[in-house]
Formats: C-alpha cells, structure tokens, sequence
C-alpha cells in the first residue's frame, strides 16, 4: 500500500510535468502543425537560465523567474520568426528536421557555456517530506503537481477568455476565416512559441528542482510524443490525460516490473494508440479531401 | 546532345538514357580515377573515414528510397541498422556461416524487420507515422539492450576479422583492403538504387510519394508500394549496419541510438531529398564534417586552447546549424547546387 501510494505521487509529478512539456508542444501544433523535436532542449533552456540568473547572478527568486520568462520570449520570438516562419507550407520532413537541427544547436550552446558536469542549485521547492495515507511522499513532488495545476488550469482559462486565446483557437481552426478576421496570423504563430517557451521553463525549472540541472533534462523532451499522442495531437485537454496516465504508468511498471521497461512502455502504448485510434482520445479526426 | 540552349531528345531511347552528354561520361571518368586512386593518396586515418563514408552511403542511398523517393518519414534508421548488425555478426561468428552468406541473411532479416514496422505506414501519414517509426526506434533499442542472448550478457559483441574462403583481411592492410570491399558494394547498391527508379516499382514509390490517393486513382497499389518501399529501403541499411559490425569488428547498442536516426536524415536532407547522387553527397558531407571540423581546431588550437575543449559541443552545433542553413537556404541540397552550377556552365553565356 505504500509503495503504491508514492508511486502514484511520484507519477502523478512525473505526469504533471509531462503533461507542461506536452502543452508547449499541442500549442505550437495546434497553431502552426509543427511538430516541435526541440521540445526537450526548450526545457533544458529554460531550467540553464533560471541557474544562471538565481544561482550565477544570484537574484532573487522572483527576479529570476522574470530573467527566465524574458529569455524564453526572445527565444520563441528568435526561433518562429527566422527558422520556422521560412519552412512554411514546406513538407513535413523539412520541418521536422529543422527542429532536430535546433535541438542539436540548443543544445550545443548549452553545453558550450555549462560544459557537460551537472550543476548545483539550491532547492526552490521545500524538500520536507509528508504523510500520505501512511506512507512518506516527498513534499516539492505534491508542490509540482499543484503548480502544474495552475500553470494548466491558467493555460485554459487563457484560451477560454482572452482575447488572444480566442484568436489563437481562431487560427487553429482555420487560418484562412481567422485572417480575414482580421487576426494576424503572423502574431499568433509568435505566440504559440512564446506560451511553448514559457511553459517548457517552467517544466524545465520544476523538473531540474526535482532532479538536477544537467544536460539530462533535453531527454525528457522525447517522452512528451506518447503523452501527444495517446491525448491527441492537438487537444489542451488530452495533455493532462495523457501526461498523468504516462507518468503513472512508467513509475508503476518501474515499480512493479522493471525499471528498463518502464522506458520503453510509453513507446509501446504509443504504438498500440497509433495502430487502434490514430487520432489519441481527444484529438480532432481530420478526414483529407483531395 | 549538348547544345548551348539545353539537352533536346529525339528518341525515347535517348531520354531513358542514365547518361546524355560527354561532360558526362568525363565526370564519371575522373570520378573513377579518383575512386581507384585514393588508396594509393590517402593514409590510413583518411582511408578509414573513407570507409566509414563507403558505409552510410548505403545506409543514406536506403533512407533516401524511403524518405526522399516514397515520402514517409523514418526516425527508425538506427534500430535497423541494428538489426542488420547484430543478425550478421551472430549468423556469421555462433554458426559458422560464411561471411557472404550471413550479410545476405542479414538484408533479408532487415527487410523483413522494415516491412513489419512499416504496417503502421498503411494507415499513418506524415507526422504521425514519424513518430510511429520513433517508437520502433526505441523498441528496437530496448530490445538490443535487454535481450542477454544477443550479446551473451557481456553488453557488446565481437566480430571475427573478415575471412572469405582462403581470403582474410591482413592487419597491415587493414584500410585498403576494407576499401576495395566497401567500394565495390556501395557502387551495387547506388546502381542498384538509380534502376530502381527506372522500374514500375521505382515509378510507383514516386507516385505515392507525390500524392497516394491520385496514384490509387490510376491504379497504383498503395499498400504494396509502402510496404515495398520499406523493406527494400530496409535491406539497403541492414547492408550498411552488417558491414558496420564485420569492418568495427564490435557491435554494440551505442553505435545505433536515435542520433544516428537523426545524422541519416541529415545526410539526406544535405545531399537532397529524391535523389540518389544527393544521398552520397550528403553522406560525404556528413562523414567529413566532424573530421574537418577536428582538423580546424587543430590548426588553431595553438592560439585558442579553450576551442579544443569544446570540440564534441562545436561538432554538434556546426551539425545543426548545416541543418538549419541547407532547409532554410537549399532545400532540395547538395544535389540541387551542383545542377545548378552545371547548368550554369553549360548554358554559359546565356542565363538558361
């Protein structure tokens, strides 16, 4: 019963922060339909510059968060504008390589500036620890599934009630209606890789609190394609859903079973997904017309 | 004939023809030329990144059937180049099988393996069906990693040097006669590939690639097309990955992560997409960067002695940034510029 209870706490987080690296990524294919492989690399910038500017800088907490928000404005706004914007209408290989390029360079600047060794940060999130039901959980790993919570439910809420938020529905549904509405398109791709960037941060900065910041990070960027998949490629929704069930699912067979499948069985859920519903649980089933 | 305003056909036969001008026939001349000599030019660090590029240019004239010719995307390329690896070095060392005969197994266990994790192709198109070939990627590696049988439990395996009847490969030649081999099979393969594309079967990849549900309308069969398209995509890459394990002489799952998934598609997408001459461009290209690249901080290690610590970061940003720069600058590659420049040669003085 206690191994029970801290494998679905420490699942839960894991899931919670899957499921804000996958939003980053339904977001940009939401209103772009670019599948973004540099996913995992906008996470290991952001968690590499809330180090830099708490721990290297030594600002406060607060001011940090600003830095790193900041950077992942300008890089969203950097990496649409002059590497994604020309791909536009191109095939879908070229823009698939295009963000594996950019994930080969993010990371290479990374490394160039940190060098490979992992890096110390004074924890932000508490590190005490509480009694679930009798068993002893980590208290930061409860903290990020509320923040993430949050950061989601604030996601939602923005695209429920602002303006922008209604816009970029607009476009994703059809870009074409949006632009003669008089939304700029051009804006709201910006857009999709600013809220990507910022959301990555945050995964980013939770996920190095949980474990450490080091070069690792960018590797969880992979797992985010079951996550999109089992919820649907382009589904806020379907994140969560499937953010929390990959999370529980890797930290029970982890658990229970073995540690080496419990990396593969996302894989093998994704393929099962692909082959029964191609479209994930809350994805939108788009028929091709020739 | 070349004439100053393009190359006219009067016949069929003419335009069926690999090859239509001299300047033709001369490049492949020198091309030859030079092909034979690089043995005698080349020393045995060269020599070897020769032979490294020999292999993924059949690796990267496979991928390009799949990916440039078929269109459907593949991020699985390592985990069969795994599969070929690993199938040729266990037939040829456990059962004494000739190392001919254990590289012709091994292709066809590849295409077999290709074929299988092509099925989702039938139904997935574009972005879905490259993160379908993502997950085959990882399952083959998890495979790879976790079954003992493969490696006997030590994690790796050795491969006897390379004995063909009376022939074995001599410790001193090494290099050079590793390169007659590797040469030797990758002009078959790039031949091989160039005829495929001039067959209905070739014809019919094109058609799917540019748009499978007008060539169902006239008659293509899609789901032969596909799953062909992958298998024989598949056995030119499980050649590559069996020659990989009989020239490294070990195999072992590092040498088949996604990052070599992903330095094929490189390959492709430098030397250009839908072309056979593009794939060997872009695998000469992408086997001589890092050791050019080596070279350069070499040369200027003495004066910046930071550059040489950042060797393996710098290698993996020029690797992105050529990436990024072919996609956004030269889409359709190395290919495309060289036509360009010939063109521009041929029509000279007029503008085309």
């Amino acid at each position: 019963m206690n191994t029970l209870i801290s494998l679905t706490v420490y699942g839960l987080s894991d899931g919670a922060l899957l499921a804000l690296a996958a939003l980053g990524f339904v977001l940009i294919y939401k209103a772009t339909r670019v599948i973004n492989f540099a996913q995992g690399e906008f996470l290991l910038v952001g968690a590499y510059m809330f180090y830099t500017a708490f721990v290297v800088m030594r600002l406060p907490l607060i001011f940090a968060a600003v830095f790193g928000v900041l950077v992942a404005i300008v890089l969203g706004v950097v990496v649409e504008r002059f590497v994604l914007r020309p791909l536009i209408g191109e095939h879908a290989i070229s823009v698939i390589m295009v963000t594996i390029g950019l994930s080969a360079v993010l990371r290479a600047i990374i490394q160039i500036f940190f060098g490979t060794a992992v890096r110390e940060q004074p924890p932000i999130l508490p590190t005490g620890t509480i009694q679930v039901a009798g068993a002893t959980v980590p208290l930061n790993r409860l903290i990020v599934i509320g923040v993430a919570a949050i950061v989601l439910f604030a996601f939602t809420a923005f695209f429920q009630k602002s303006r922008h938020g209604v816009a970029m529905r607009a476009v994703a549904d059809d870009q074409q209606a949006a632009l003669t509405m008089g939304i700029s398109v051009k804006r709201i791709f910006s857009l999709a890789w600013i809220l990507a960037a910022i959301s990555a941060l945050i995964a980013g900065v939770l996920l190095a609190d949980l474990s450490a910041v080091e070069q690792g990070i960018a590797a969880f960027g992979l797992m985010v394609f079951p996550v999109v998949i089992l919820g649907g490629l382009d589904s806020v929704p379907g994140t969560v859903v499937g953010g929390l069930v990959i999370g529980l699912l890797k930290q029970y067979v982890s658990g229970y079973a073995d540690p080496g499948l419990a990396e593969v069985i996302p894989y093998i859920v994704l393929v099962a997904i692909l082959i029964v519903r191609p479209y994930g649980i809350f994805g939108e089933t788009r028929i091709e017309r020739v | 004939m070349a004439t100053a305003t393009g190359i006219h056909h009067r016949t069929y036969r003419s335009e069926l023809r690999l090859r239509t001008t001299k300047a033709e026939y001369f490049r492949l001349a020198l091309m030859l030329v030079l092909l034979l000599a690089a043995p005698y030019i080349l020393d045995k660090y060269w020599l070897g990144i020769a032979n490294v590029i020999l292999i993924s240019v059949i690796g990267a004239v496979g991928l390009n059937i799949l990916v440039g010719f078929t269109g459907q995307i593949s991020l699985g390329q390592g985990g069969f180049l795994a599969v070929g690896a690993f199938t040729s070095a266990i037939i040829s060392d456990r059962a004494g099988v000739p190392v001919p005969i254990s590289i012709a197994i091994a292709v066809i266990m590849t295409a077999a393996v290709g074929a299988f994790f092509g099925l989702p192709a039938l139904r997935l198109k574009g972005l879905y069906l490259a993160i379908a070939t993502l997950a085959s990627q990882e399952i083959i590696m998890f495979v790879v990693r976790r079954w003992e049988w493969l490696t006997e439990g030590k994690g790796y395996l050795e491969v006897n040097r390379l004995q063909v009847g009376g022939f074995e490969v001599e410790r001193r030649m090494f290099e050079v006669q590793w390169y007659w081999i590797l040469l030797a099979l990758a002009i078959l393969a790039v031949v091989v590939a160039r005829n495929l594309f001039r067959t209905t079967l070739g014809r019919s990849f094109m058609a799917v690639r540019d748009q499978d549900i007008a060539a169902e309308a006239i008659g293509v069969n899609i789901t032969r097309a596909k799953v062909t398209a992958f298998a024989v995509s598949s056995g030119f890459v499980g050649l590559a990955g069996a020659l990989t394990a009989h020239y490294t002489e070990t195999v072992t799952w590092e040498r088949f992560t996604l990052d070599v998934s992903v330095l094929y598609l490189a390959m492709i997408i430098v030397g250009g997409l839908g072309s056979i001459a593009g794939a060997v461009y872009g695998a000469i290209f992408m086997g001589l960067l890092p050791a050019l690249l080596t070279e350069l901080v070499d040369v200027l290690g003495s004066s910046v002695p930071a550059l040489s610590d950042q060797l393996p970061a710098l290698k993996n940003a020029v690797f992105g940034i050529a990436i990024i720069v072919f996609l956004l600058v030269e889409p359709r590659g190395l290919d495309r510029i060289w036509t360009r420049m010939k063109d521009y040669i041929r029509f000279w003085p007029f503008r085309y």
